[in-house]
């Protein structure tokens, strides 16, 4: 199979590349748009590292081919930032709450958290917990990530 | 001891790094690209141990965007000694050959047998596809007992036997007439499943080899850039000013990125055999087959005592398996099991005898703690001891903890505490949890039909190896002509928090603001010497340095100071990088008036001083080791039909010393603890008969989710050590007490169904066949 042309629209942006069907979306956003904040840890599905917004809905990256994209919007985890250079209210409460140490799983993490919020703005605790269930991280025992979640949803103060 | 005036260490400062990870602008290993760069697949054996009969890569190497087809034969030739730094090659000592790559053999399933260069990762996975690999099989060795059983197959012809290391044991009449009248005297074997450390960031190298320059630059995921400097002009065959190693954001490591291994090695060589730059991103399959294992190990424990619940006596024999090709290719983490066994208690005479084996299994590389069976197996062992003695668990911890009238105290093994804690913690854990309230609540829930257990792990942490490579850090603390303060370190941090850290550290001890300071770490041409981050070390040596860096450019800056404010330097006072006269508030100068003296305007330095304004402080801790402690206590429920176990409570009570930043420090704890939960309810790296890997995704090796784990609470004792600073490293200490903690509590809350627990995992599984057997 030849060549195709896929034009995506990713953070705003129209992104246009001739890629093989078989190239993934991950690869899509990491290698043709430049934009690596979006993390491949396992390539199966299950650790949430590369989750992206396909036209507002948090899916695996690695999961889909760029060609599932075509037409389709994609906000990825630089696509949540203010375009002034500050950060989004959940990228501050991860900050604030210490949700992250490495840094390899958080934007996975900060992405999924964003769309739970929006259809969840006041979840209960083991709400939060369901919603983190489909995002690994090896380094914080997802102590401070639920934590990260009660602030970003005002359900917890950031400290001063 | 903080600084009089201390503004930063001791403040949960809002970490540094945080704004560009979470927004997606790290740069993490796969994020290197260079101009050229080819990427590397490495096809591997199907098979445990077996001959290899046919490997035929012309296929490969005539597929449209393959460039090269190098195979193990063919890397292994061009290939220089790729022992690890502290592992010099000892020909008296058995080791695996250090060999990138199979050759004529394999060994383990993920033995790489080829490695293709292709202009992607697509096109070189397509092109492994097409090597035409047969491997005559033999059976697999992959336990402990089979390793060492007569007329077992043997891994490694080349040694002889499956011994990969062994600590003989001393003879001790003494400690065997303890044994042998002591009152009570109680043996158990203990045993823990192969684990693996899973970073979320899998391994990866990029290198790249200029023919002309004769240099060769690498960019590594790694947790000790200096370590793969040296490894990297090792197996490359260049002096090890010809290479330049860095090292980005990395994510995660947790030991598995303490040493290179050997895709590492076999990705320089064949870079330098190119003179292309190449990329290696290890896959998650990789990782979880062909990374590395650990923990796979088992103690035998004999405790004797006398009538009181006093420990009179312990002899232990461990037995682990470091796989087919741990780094440096053999020794045994048995040595530091044996240090530190007696661990918290007064154990007046103990004896220890170890083996380590080869299996046809991936190598043993550190994780977290890797000397921990001390802590799992003597903590069980205090359970069931006590459950024989009649006596409450955190009774007989009680009867037998080191006190601090009991300080400065020698350990059977030698080595000295001279400031630990560990009965404090015991009590400070056991009161959170309200004990005595946890205990009649279990007896009502007994009654009722429900399980409740309350476990208890009580450690002491041998931070901050002081000693072989890992002995010092330096810091190059550099006040540039503007006033802004750059701090070049050979640390690694990859989460550690470092960059945030260090610079509370300069800052406070310097007198200038924290936000003037920058920590430059990961480049080889940039930082000095280090061992990188890892072992507990870097609050203690590197934090030891920086302050004796700053402590010393501070005299400097004050010198300076005096001299332009016609003041004695011992009367001026720095805070936040201006400098005034004490008592005199209206005379002041800035960091960087002083910093433009030093620099740019030398007249007016003092007479015959030299300018600049930068030094080099390399520290090395007083003590072989820096102690720290803790004390876990969690509780539990057991579903006894299903065998689900939930924790209700994880407690922790520990003594870093003094904490730079204790929201680190805590996040430290509970990354350990969460690691150590899963490695009793939820990780097992398991393998088939035939030795083929069970467990090679995530839906397979399962690690702790967001629902699964406990809040865990905090309690801190700050007691000073004897370094720079008065810290201590804690940063395993969470993954060495959890795993004890949380079998305890199973064993407890099954105890009075008859059910004994010694073996790890305890799944829902495994807990149905102890109540089932």
């Amino acid at each position: 199979m030849g060549d195709v042309v896929v034009t995506v629209r990713v953070n705003g942006e129209e992104r246009k590349a001739l890629v093989e069907p078989r190239l993934t979306l991950a690869d899509f956003l990491r290698q043709e748009c430049g934009l690596t904040g979006t993390h491949l840890a396992c390539e199966h599905g299950v650790c949430g590292a590369c989750t992206v917004l396909l036209d507002g809905r948090a899916v695996r990256s690695c999961l889909l081919f760029a060609v599932q994209a075509e037409g389709a919007e994609v906000t990825t985890v630089e696509g949540l930032t203010p375009a002034d250079g500050s950060l989004s209210p959940v990228q501050e409460a991860f900050r604030d709450a210490h949700g992250l140490q490495c840094g390899f799983c958080t934007p996975g993490f900060i992405v999924s958290v964003t769309a739970f919020l929006q259809e969840n703005p006041k979840p209960t605790d083991e709400e939060i917990r369901d919603a983190l269930s489909g995002n690994l991280c090896r380094c914080t025992g997802y102590q401070g990530i639920i934590k990260a979640v009660r602030m970003a949803a005002g359900l917890e103060a950031a400290p001063a | 001891m903080s600084p009089a005036g201390a503004r930063f260490v001791g403040q949960s400062i809002k970490r540094r790094e945080d704004p560009r990870l979470v927004s997606g602008h790290g740069r993490y290993i796969d994020d290197v690209v260079l101009p050229g760069m080819l990427h590397v697949a490495f096809l591997r054996s199907p098979v445990a141990r077996g001959v290899i009969t046919r490997l035929d890569v012309e296929a490969a190497r005539q597929h449209p965007g393959v460039v090269a087809v190098f195979t193990g034969a063919e890397i292994n030739q061009r290939c220089g000694p790729m022992h690890p730094t502290s592992q010099p090659p000892n020909p008296e000592a058995p080791h695996a050959p250090l060999r990138p790559m199979a050759e004529g053999d394999v060994r383990y399933v993920g033995d790489p047998v080829a490695l293709v260069v292709a202009e992607n990762r697509y096109v070189a996975e397509d092109a492994c596809d097409l090597i035409e690999l047969e491997v005559e099989p033999g059976p697999p060795v992959l336990d402990l007992e089979a390793a060492l059983a007569e007329g077992a197959p043997v891994v490694h012809p080349e040694v002889g036997s499956n011994i990969a290391g062994a600590i003989p044991a001393m003879p001790d009449p003494e400690l065997e007439q303890i044994l042998a009248s002591a009152p009570h005297v109680v043996t158990r074997t203990f045993r823990q499943q192969r684990q693996t450390n899973v970073p979320m960031e899998t391994r990866g190298i990029v290198a790249q080899y200029d023919r002309y320059a004769g240099d060769l630059r690498v960019w590594a995921s790694s947790q000790n850039i200096h370590e793969w400097r040296a490894y990297c002009a090792r197996v490359a065959g260049l002096p090890e000013n010809r290479v330049r190693a860095v090292m980005g954001d990395v994510g995660g490591g947790f030991g598995q990125k303490a040493f290179a291994l050997r895709e590492d090695a076999a990705v320089v060589v064949a870079a330098k055999e190119l003179a292309r730059p190449l990329k290696w991103i290890e896959d998650r399959q990789e990782n979880l087959m062909a990374a590395n294992s650990a923990r796979h190990e088992q103690a035998t424990v004999t405790m004797a005592l006398d009538d009181d619940g006093h420990i009179l006596a312990a002899k232990v024999h461990h037995v682990e398996d470091v796989g087919a090709h741990p780094p440096g290719g053999g020794g045994a983490g048995g040595g530091f099991v044996a240090m530190m066994f007696t661990g918290p208690y007064r154990i007046p005479r103990f004896g220890f005898s170890g083996t380590s084996v080869f299996t046809n299994t991936v190598g043993k590389a550190p994780y977290r703690g890797p000397w921990m069976m001390e802590t799992v197996a003597r903590e069980q062992m205090m359970d069931h001891v006590a459950r024989e003695l009649g006596i409450d668990p955190v009774e007989l911890r009680r009867r037998n903890v080191v006190r601090q009238e009991d300080l400065p105290y020698q350990l059977p093994s030698g080595l000295v505490y001279d400031v630990v804690t560990p009965a404090e913690n015991l009590e400070q854990a056991t009161a959170m949890l309200d004990y005595e309230g946890f205990r009649a609540a279990q007896e009502e829930a007994r009654a009722q039909g429900r399980y409740l257990g309350v476990g208890v792990g009580l450690y002491v942490e041998p931070s901050a190896v002081a000693f072989s490579v890992w002995a010092t850090d330096q810091a190059n603390i550099r006040i540039e002509p503007s006033g802004q303060v750059n701090v070049l370190m050979g640390v690694a941090s990859h989460g550690h928090s470092l960059e945030t850290t260090i610079p509370q550290v300069v800052a406070d001890h310097l007198g200038c603001d924290i936000e003037d300071v920058v920590l430059q770490q990961g480049d080889t041409a940039v930082a000095p010497f280090g061992a990188g981050t890892g072992g507990s070390r870097s609050a203690v040596i590197a934090g030891g340095a920086a302050q004796q860096g700053a402590t010393q450019l501070r005299e400097k800056v004050l010198q300076i100071a005096g001299s332009l404010l016609e003041a004695a330097p011992e009367d001026l006072e720095i805070d936040r990088s201006v400098i005034s006269v004490r008592g005199t508030p209206a005379k002041t100068l800035r960091l960087a008036d002083v910093a433009a003296a030093a620099y740019l305007n030398t007249d007016v330095l003092p007479a015959g001083m030299e300018p600049g304004l930068e030094v080099v402080a390399r520290y090395k801790p007083p003590a072989p080791f820096t102690w720290s402690n803790a004390c876990h206590v969690c509780t539990c429920e057991i579903d006894v039909h299903t065998g689900i176990v939930k924790l209700l409570r994880y407690i922790v009570s520990e003594d870093c010393g003094v904490m730079i930043n204790p929201m680190v420090v805590e996040g430290q704890i509970a990354g350990g603890v969460v690691q150590g939960i899963g490695g009793v309810l939820f990780e097992e790296v398991r393998y088939d008969a035939d030795g083929n890997p069970l467990t090679t995704t995530f839906l397979d090796y399962l690690i702790p989710t967001a629902p699964e784990v406990p809040i865990i609470e905090y309690g801190h004792i700050e007691t000073e050590s004897n370094t720079l600073g008065g810290y201590k490293g804690m940063g395993e200490g969470g993954a060495i007490g959890s795993p004890p903690a949380v079998a305890n509590a199973i064993a407890d809350a099954l105890a009075p169904l008859g059910v004994t627990v010694t073996d790890l995992p305890l799944g829902p599984s495994q807990v149905l066949a102890l109540l089932h057997p």
